[in-house]
């Protein structure tokens, strides 16, 4: 099951710890991988450890020029963009009230912005293939909020309206878009908090953990396969248990 | 270029499988041939790769019938 052999996957923010384990997944299974990222050397010491199929394509995603031509970039290395992970995701948290403009730019721009540019970047070969997987990793934030966030929640709430909204357009053409949104994940992002934020965390986890990435990676893996076809414009919950949406 | 017509009806022909007469020169892509939406930018989609051209999104909206098409791709080349 879950066999990728001959497909492409561009997954951004692939030097992070869940973008790093959905593209050994996805590698795994026979994908072909575009590791896109800020920080060229953990991308590289990623490829080099996936060896054959594994291409590395720097990207920032702020830079909006860049954006634009990452989808090429990867498709002419590749050959071919067929499977699409935008995982990639800043936060720049603060209270609303304190909140600059320039913070909330900046999240709304690589979280959602980005994701609309090389969700369109893709779309053309993939409308000639008659076959495509876009997947946007959302966040249960979007879907229940989070003091201090409103802007990445705005985002991450932002995206799964979008890839509804594309999987109508293009369910006929043998393309799914969905999202994947995340609860409280093992990542770098989450060993900031501290002891007495991850016991609180854990409370309204009815799971009583906290998920892993390589569970995250799990979910976009069956997202990106064709025995996923039929299920498009989804949201996949994967937290524990802590908001059943 | 005087084949023009004859490439482009054989695009039209083979996306939105219609018959060959059908395709006239006022024949409207979506309310004659039956295109959606999402047709009709595939179409455009064929044109600038069948005629190695750049067809830009405000332009590709005033191409609605296959004499536009035609008519675009001419002045174009």
């Amino acid at each position: 099951m879950f066999d990728l052999t001959g497909k492409c996957a561009l997954i951004t923010g692939a030097s992070g710890g869940i973008g790093g384990e959905i593209a050994k997944a996805l590698h795994a299974a026979g994908a072909t991988v575009g590791l896109s990222g800020t920080r060229e050397a953990p991308l590289q010491a990623l490829a080099d450890e996936l060896g054959e199929r594994a291409f590395v394509l720097p990207c920032n995603l702020s830079d909006p020029e860049a954006v634009t031509a990452l989808p090429k970039q990867a498709a002419d290395a590749m050959g071919s963009v067929d499977i699409l992970v935008n995982n990639a995701g800043i936060t720049r948290d603060n209270l609303f009230m304190r909140m600059s403009d320039d913070e909330w730019q900046s999240v709304i721009d690589v979280n959602l912005t980005a994701t609309y540019k090389l969700c369109k970047g893709v779309l053309r070969g993939m409308m000639k293939a008659r076959w495509g997987r876009i997947v946007n990793i959302s966040s249960i934030v979007g879907a229940t909020g989070n003091p201090g966030q409103g802007n990445y929640a705005a985002a991450k709430a932002g995206m799964v309206g979008m890839t509804k909204s594309l999987a109508y357009e293009v369910a006929s053409r043998g393309i799914t878009a969905n999202a994947v949104a995340p609860g409280f994940i093992e990542t770098a992002m989450t060993d900031k908090l501290n002891d007495d934020q991850k016991a609180g965390i854990l409370n309204q986890v009815p799971a009583g953990r906290m998920g892993t990435a390589q569970e995250i990676a799990a979910a976009v893996l069956y997202l990106s396969s064709p025995e996923s076809a039929y299920v498009t414009g989804a949201t996949l919950h994967v937290n524990g248990g802590m908001a059943m949406l | 270029m005087s084949d023009i017509p004859d490439r482009v009806r054989k695009i039209v022909v083979e996306h939105l499988g219609v018959e060959e007469d059908k395709v006239t020169e006022s024949a409207s892509f979506i309310d004659d041939l039956g295109a959606d939406s999402l047709d009709t930018v595939e179409l455009v989609m064929a044109f600038e790769e069948e005629f190695g051209i750049e067809i830009p999104d405000d332009a590709a909206e005033t191409i609605q019938t296959f004499g536009d098409a035609v008519k675009f791709i001419k002045e174009a080349q």
